[in-house]
């Protein structure tokens, strides 16, 4: 997108950048007023006891009382004494020259804080290129100190590299914003990391299209250090005693195993040990065949298979043969009555009991 | 200029009924219609965004030879407009429930959407009845009351005869008729509360435990029987007890394997939406056909509000009662023209 130049010009000076910083308020509001009167310091020197110089400095005296006092000292030092009395009144018609035109600052309009991205968006560059990306600001923002960082980033230092990184890795430009509304951190993660973890899961041969697909389905990847992401390859290989391949194949399906906590699949393990009774090689099966149950919620689990067991009748080693069965939506017990509880109520041939 | 999506929710205000499924929780029926309604609003193309003047770097047009870059003005969309920007349009419609239902009932439940939620407050308030279809069955005894729960005790019930159900039942609404007469507040020896309780317009002032109005049996095939009721302050818990108890005085036991609203005051089971009604179209339908009865509750709400203030409690009664009287005979008007009110609506796209 072409930014005008007059936005580009205030955008690239540094007291609108300080002033774009909208989660705390004194320091920045200091900052803000500082850095403006540092500019009126430049006007003044060069220019002595003129009319404008002292409309500056009484302008900036009736500041906030957040204004640092030992810095107006060295202006009434020289011989610039502010003498209220003679005031000359200043024009907003008088003719200025051109020097003092170029000179004269704009204070930015956008506000020091702010509790959406909405003032800000027009004005940055990043915001902007972000939103023509397809990412949604507005899910962002409600997240807390997002959009603090995401303003405070500059494109062509920080978003634009981690950017190509992932184009390059192959992951498609439609699925980029998606991947970002999910995971705005990929933006501060240093690319040395990104790089490192990348290389060592392609050392484990993952293949270049299969690293693309696990980086968009599951965005929070790259961000967990090449220990955790090997803590958790050994455990899923040693625990299910899977061969390398199948794991690989496992991962590339579901590659959230490899971002969350180890500790709710230990315990769906469990229960398929002893609560439903399956075997090694049968728990093997389930798992090659649906992922998702190793991180399914354990109670519902339960509840689905004491259904379809119990009140159905299915042998147990049928519902380790057609595993899809546990994580089918059909029979998922619900706030809304679905065809489980209408199967509750035919009785046991199938028939409506009354 | 008001947007298409505010000018749908303006019409989002009001009291319709609604028919909850048995097994399902009331706030899950009401998150449900608030976020159908949310969907529908969401939907509506949102305001057109503000354009601003942007200077583009383009080539010169006249001539196609030079290569000069010379910033041409534009009007661009200004993307704080943006929709991934602005986010949605509403976040929140206030949908409020009246009487609630457990989840062991179904039937028809009452919900408020916008202003219809002051009307609401006014329905709880008004002595209003509710009709009850109960499903029991003879010879088992659970710790619930319901047939979902423990079995404790089983009995035999051939002795029970439709004429024995009958009697139990009349004994039960003789006490309950005492009770409504105690609850009232009312001296019988007068002229105007004998007339009010020819007229069956007694109400019970204040807190008052569950009082039935009206109660008799419909059906009678041992052990499966059902009753109707009438009833005012009452629980579902309540009612399943009642069964309970239907089945001590007959010296059997028994449990209730079912209990259905079929009317909430004026708001009846023919007129409550099923599960492929909850939509935006059907509801503002519904709040459209009820409008009248809306408008009636709130102002005898608003009358009784005002007389309380005049602080004088024989003509508070009367005129209070005058006026349930007239809701009452809007239930008997609303009764007959019912036939017509499911036809209308119209089938969802």
């Amino acid at each position: 997108m072409h930014v005008c130049q007059r936005c580009v010009s205030l955008f690239l000076s540094r007291p609108l950048s300080a002033a774009l910083q909208p989660s705390t308020r004194a320091p920045h509001q200091r900052s803000h007023l500082t850095l403006l009167q540092h500019s009126t310091r430049h006007t003044l020197s060069q220019r002595h006891g003129t009319q404008t110089g002292t409309h500056f400095t009484g302008r900036q005296a009736a500041s906030p009382p957040l204004y640092n006092k030992k810095e107006i000292v060295p202006l009434n030092s020289d011989d610039h004494r502010i003498d209220l009395d003679s005031a000359v009144h200043l024009s907003p018609l008088q003719e200025i020259s051109e020097d003092e035109a170029v000179q004269i600052q704009v204070p930015s309009a956008l506000p020091p804080e702010s509790s959406t991205l909405r003032p800000y968006v027009d004005k940055s560059e990043t915001l902007s290129k972000l939103v023509h990306l397809g990412v949604n600001l507005w899910k962002l923002e409600q997240r807390p100190n997002v959009g603090s960082m995401l303003v405070r980033l500059d494109f062509h230092a920080d978003v634009a590299p981690r950017l190509l990184f992932l184009k390059d890795l192959g992951v498609e430009e439609s699925k980029l914003g998606q991947l970002l509304t999910i995971n705005p951190f990929i933006l501060t993660e240093s690319v040395d990391n990104l790089e490192a973890r990348v290389s060592y899961l392609k050392s484990k041969k993952f293949s270049k299209q299969s690293v693309a697909a696990m980086v968009s389905k599951a965005p929070y990847l790259l961000n967990f250090s090449v220990e955790r992401l090997d803590n958790r390859l050994g455990f899923f290989q040693k625990q299910l005693g899977l061969r390398a391949e199948k794991t690989r194949d496992v991962v590339t399906r579901l590659p959230k195993l490899l971002c969350g906590s180890l500790e709710p699949v230990k315990e769906n393990l469990k229960v398929f040990e002893l609560e439903f009774g399956f075997r090694g090689n049968e728990i093997q099966h389930i798992v090659t065949t649906v992922p998702k149950v190793l991180i399914a919620n354990k109670r519902k689990l339960t509840q689905i298979f004491d259904f379809v067991h119990n009140t159905m009748n299915v042998p147990q080693s049928l519902i380790g043969k057609f595993p899809q069965t546990l994580v089918s939506r059909v029979l998922r017990p619900g706030p809304v009555p679905t065809v489980s509880a209408q199967l509750r109520l035919l009785g046991p041939l199938g028939v409506p009991a009354r | 200029m008001t947007t298409q999506a505010v000018r749908l929710f303006r019409k989002m205000d009001g009291l319709f009924a609604v028919y909850k499924p048995q097994g399902v929780h009331w706030k899950h029926v009401r998150d449900n219609i608030e976020s159908s309604l949310l969907k529908a609003l969401n939907s509506c193309p949102p305001a057109a965004p503000q354009l601003a003047v942007h200077f583009q770097l383009l080539s010169d047009g006249k001539n196609s030879s030079s290569k000069d870059l010379v910033p041409s003005p534009s009007m661009v969309p200004v993307l704080a407009d943006h929709p991934l920007v602005t986010g949605p349009q509403f976040h929140k419609v206030h949908v409020g429930v009246g009487h609630r239902l457990d989840a062991f009932s179904s039937g028809v439940l009452v919900l408020g959407v916008g202003k219809g939620n002051r009307v609401l407050e006014h329905l709880s308030k008004s002595h209003v009845t509710r009709d009850y279809t109960l499903e029991g069955e003879f010879g088992k005894s659970t710790d619930s009351f319901m047939d979902t729960g423990r079995v404790i005790e089983k009995a035999t019930y051939d002795h029970v005869t439709q004429d024995k159900l009958e009697r139990v039942l009349a004994m039960i609404q003789g006490a309950n008729q005492k009770a409504l007469i105690t609850y009232s507040q009312v001296d019988l020896r007068t002229q105007e509360a004998y007339e009010l309780a020819v007229r069956g317009l007694l109400y019970p002032h204040g807190k008052s435990p569950p009082i039935l109005t009206g109660l008799r049996c419909i059906n009678f095939n041992p052990p499966h029987f059902t009753l109707e009721v009438q009833c005012v302050n009452e629980t579902q818990k309540y009612l399943c007890k009642l069964i309970h108890e239907v089945g001590l005085e007959l010296r059997t036991s028994a449990i209730c394997s079912g209990v259905r609203r079929t009317r909430d005051g004026p708001f009846k089971v023919e007129n409550a939406l099923t599960r492929q009604h909850w939509t935006a179209d059907s509801i503002i339908q519904a709040i459209a056909h009820f409008s009248k009865t809306t408008r009636k509750i709130r102002k005898s709400g608003m009358y009784r509000q005002t007389a309380g203030q005049f602080n004088s409690s024989a003509q508070i009664q009367e005129q209070t009662r005058r006026q349930s009287e007239q809701i009452n005979q809007e239930h008997a008007g609303l009764s007959s023209s019912t036939s017509d009110a499911v036809g209308d609506r119209k089938t969802p796209s």
